[in-house]
């Protein structure tokens, strides 16, 4: 009898992309007027269990019930017909179309006229207390209201079971507490809803339950009403971890970098970023919030000479480094170390091993036209010591190794280098709690070495722990740099999407 | 509901990384698979493959003669593939060998001409170098162009390549052509002081060959240069990130690529054939990225390739002048090979899973887990 509540329940899901096994014979169950969050470090196989759901895999083992009947989902349409319906991390939604002709896109049946479709869209606005201008283009949406069109697309065709992939990843405080509340209402009207995300305090927000996914794994459901974030954390890792970020105080930060009114423009033309000043201090990690594609990148990237300012300086010890070329800073003798954000497009080389990685930055130093491997070799085999990375020898590609592993691999290299201003772009992406954790540590010892370290991060709360200032942006401009230790969550959200500083500390009284 | 539980009658899945080993098996395989197929084809068309086959292997071997013809045929194949792995190690798609070869002829081939009073081995030396910048010239162009207005450097190697045949018409029916040649247009035969000395009974292209196949392996992987093609070819913002002039790269690379291409040329014209004719290159720049891919840029592996294919070329000019089997069948038996190796690269990656046979694989891998983790 019981069963027949379930919306969806998988037994023994089991899912292999060559040696891994991604998912193995997983159970899952998720009720209509439940929220179900689905939790587990990045790589525990949660995206792949929704795909299957979803129609975009197929398992290899198992069944997926649907409605208590085993259900053959070979595609997304098959899901769609089973009223599943499934919100990607990534938007598929066409720019130059409105939202209501994304919404309309590939239903069956004859074009609906413009009228009718607009009532129909606003109607199940209404019935699900969603917001949206039908006729608002996509281009012209903030990534808040795209999410929003993207519900409505999977809402329009009938889903009464909706997956969600990680969907507060690219939302400000604000627009999460928007989602949620929106989540909410189809609860209250029946839906099952199915949420992923590492964010643990979201998880005890919102949900009724929890899936625990480990390396693969199912370790059992909790209800969120009896478990805390460090049980859930537990949980997730296998082990007890200590959720505290240590913030050494700063010992006499000096300035080192100057960016004065720089002004940079994307390839296209569009302003990256807008006339902004601040200062790097040595001993010192300096935070940088802000909602993905305010700048960050061209930020990194143009301080690391890849990118040329069409205006303003960069100053180092009165240079002029503005327009300069990553050689010529190394010519220059300035040593500064980049982590950026795409690990293997850019920092290392995929295809090559850990010794030919260590070579990018000093291949030149050896005289002559050949290379010497020796010293590379022995870069590589210490940093395997050092930070305990696992690989299968220091000649395999760095491309079979895992995302913690990778990081370790970038980090090292640069911190060997003995930098003077260590810049990472979210070093943490896509690395477990423990890898986490050994980075945060990583550039604590680098910030007491007297290191100038530019954290670019995505989650505030550990911005706010591990940073001493913490710089917002919004659509390329500083809102403000402020005091980690005295900010507040909320407060930063509210500067990520356009208030400055003095607004938001009057706001806060 | 009609909804049974049923899945999709074929799958394809991806499996484990195989080690080099088994790859080398599966290639292998599938070299087998190809000469039983094309075995098939010589039946189908009524002889008797094992006499075809057995006759391939015995012409290219039976003489000194024989042997030494089979290794001419070699030099220009193998040559022209260590040009390509140079540009395709750069990921930069240089399917215009065949022209960068026709150039690097030309260039020779005018000191040939009109020089032929140098010394000896001083006009060989200006001879190889004119080749080996011919060459280069003709693959630069495509790379600035690619630099400069980003045009695709596939289809604008392909395109060169006509053009440079082309001008060796317009030279044999212009400004080149022999004074003495009765009908024919033809460019003169080369003055013997400007022809490749042999070295045991073969044309001197085989100990540049050999001695090519050594540097530019050491090149690819002992040198700076070397090392910048490999990284620029996996990440151009890698390499812009590690501080190297991706654009020069690019231009130097090309040029190099194109120019030992230039040099299969000069060696063709003035080791084999002796004179300039539009038949110089004669597809070699193409089986040359065959060869090369096949090999996996590896120029050790490409000399042993290229030496294969030659036996296959000799071998179906013994079939033909015993059998009267057209040396165009060679052209198929290389062409089933091909599919059978191209065809193989999917199977290294990914296997095809039945239906209903699914349920042994999770099982099979979670005991192999299970016996890792004891």
């Amino acid at each position: 009898m019981a069963e027949t509540t379930h919306a969806i329940r998988c037994e023994k899901i089991t899912k292999i992309f060559g040696s891994v096994v991604a998912n193995d014979q997983i159970d899952l169950d998720v009720r209509y007027g439940e929220i179900l969050a689905l939790l587990g470090e990045n790589g525990s196989g949660k995206t792949t269990l929704m795909n299957m759901i979803s129609g975009i895999y197929h398992p290899d083992g198992g069944t997926i019930y649907v409605d208590g009947k085993p259900a053959s989902i070979q595609s997304p349409l098959d899901a769609q017909n089973l009223g599943i319906g499934m919100i990607h991390q990534h938007f598929k939604l066409v720019n130059i179309f409105s939202a209501m002709e994304n919404i309309e896109l590939g239903t069956p049946g004859k074009k609906l006229p413009r009228k009718i479709l607009k009532q129909n869209v606003l109607e199940l606005c209404e019935k699900y207390g969603l917001e949206t201008d039908p006729e608002k283009p996509i281009h012209a949406m903030s990534v808040s209201e795209k999410q929003t069109v993207e519900i409505l697309k999977v809402l329009y065709r009938g889903a009464r079971i909706l997956i969600l992939d990680e969907p507060t990843a690219v939302l400000t405080p604000q627009e999460t507490e928007k989602l949620f509340a929106i989540l909410r209402q189809m609860r209250k009207i029946g839906c099952a809803v199915i949420i992923i995300t590492h964010k643990l305090n979201e998880v005890l927000s919102i949900s009724d339950r929890v899936a625990i996914l480990r390396k693969g794994k199912s370790y059992g459901t909790v209800n969120t009403a009896e478990v805390d974030v460090s049980a859930l954390t537990e949980l997730m890792v296998g082990h007890a971890v200590t959720l505290e970020i240590d913030r050494p105080t700063p010992q006499e930060p000096q300035d080192i970098l100057k960016l004065v009114d720089l002004t940079v423009r994307r390839n296209d033309g569009s302003i990256a970023l807008d006339d902004i000043n601040f200062t790097i201090r040595s001993g010192e990690i300096l935070g940088v919030a802000g909602i993905a594609g305010s700048g960050q990148k061209e930020l990194c990237e143009t301080i690391a000479g890849l990118i040329a300012p069409s205006q303003g300086a960069i100053l180092y010890k009165k240079e002029n480094l503005a327009g300069k070329t990553p050689r010529e800073l190394i010519d220059m003798g300035i040593s500064m170390s980049f982590v950026p954000e795409d690990r293997l497009g850019m920092g290392l080389v995929a295809g090559m091993g850990m010794t030919d990685n260590m070579l990018l930055k000093s291949y030149t130093h050896n005289k002559g036209p050949f290379i010497d491997r020796a010293p590379s070799r022995a870069l590589a085999e210490s940093l395997i010591e050092k930070l305990g990375i696992v690989t299968s020898g220091v000649e395999a590609p760095v491309r079979l190794m895992s995302g913690g592993n990778v990081q370790k691999v970038l980090l090292g290299r640069e911190i060997e280098s003995n930098p003077h201003l260590l810049i990472t772009a979210y070093p943490v992406r896509g690395l477990d709690i423990n890898s986490s954790y050994q980075v945060y540590e990583l550039l604590n010892e680098q910030k007491k070495k007297g290191v100038a370290v530019v954290y670019i991060g995505e989650d505030l709360d550990v911005l706010l722990q591990l940073c001493d200032r913490i710089l917002v942006m919004c659509h390329g401009r500083i809102t403000g740099i402020v005091d980690a230790k005295t900010i507040t969550k909320e407060q930063i959200g509210l500067m990520m999407t356009g208030a400055t500083a003095e607004e938001v500390m009057e706001y806060g009284k | 509901m009609e909804n049974k539980k049923k899945e999709p009658l074929l799958r394809v899945v991806k499996h484990a990384e195989l080690s080099r080993g088994q790859t080398l098996l599966l290639r292998l395989l599938a070299v087998v698979q190809a000469l039983i197929v094309g075995g098939l084809f010589i039946a189908l068309i009524g002889y008797n493959p094992f006499e075809i086959y057995g006759t391939m292997i015995s012409g290219c071997f039976r003489s000194a003669m024989a042997f030494q013809a089979t290794i001419k045929f070699c030099i220009p194949m193998c040559i022209s593939a260590l040009g390509v792995t140079l540009a395709f190690k750069m990921k930069f798609w240089n399917i215009g060998g065949e022209g960068q070869l026709i150039m690097g002829a030309i260039f020779a081939s005018f000191f040939a001409l009109f020089c032929s009073d140098m010394p000896h081995y001083l006009l060989l030396l200006v001879m190889f170098i004119a080749g080996f910048v011919g060459g280069g010239l003709w693959g630069l162009i495509p790379a600035v162009c690619r630099e400069k207005w980003g045009t695709n450097e596939t289809l604008f190697t392909l395109m060169l390549n006509y053009i440079a045949l082309y001008t060796i018409s317009f030279l044999r029916d212009g400004p080149w052509r022999d004074p003495q040649a009765a009908g024919f247009n033809k460019i003169a035969r080369f003055d013997p002081n400007a022809t490749l000395d042999k070295v045991f009974g073969i044309q001197a292209g085989w100990i540049i060959m050999l001695v090519l196949v050594v540097l530019v392996a050491v090149y690819l992987k002992k040198t700076k240069q070397g090392y910048e093609i490999g990284v620029v070819g996996e990440s151009r913002d890698t390499a812009r990130y590690a501080g190297i002039n991706v654009k020069r790269v690019v231009l130097r690379t090309m040029f190099l690529s194109g120019g030992i291409a230039g040099i299969a040329g000069m060696v063709q014209a003035t080791g084999s054939d002796i004179t300039l004719s539009t038949g110089v290159a004669g597809g070699v720049g193409f089986t040359g990225i065959i060869i090369a891919w096949l090999a996996q840029l590896s120029p050790a592996v490409s000399l042993l390739i290229s030496f294969a294919f030659s036996i296959l070329v000799k071998g179906s000019s013994v079939v033909q002048s015993t059998y009267g089997l057209s040396t165009d069948c060679a052209d198929v038996l290389q062409g089933i090979i091909l599919f059978f190796i191209m065809a193989m690269e999917f199977f290294i990656r990914y296997k095809i899973v039945f239906r209903g046979h699914a349920e042994k694989t999770p099982i099979a891998a979670s005991k192999k887990k299970e016996e890792d983790e004891a």
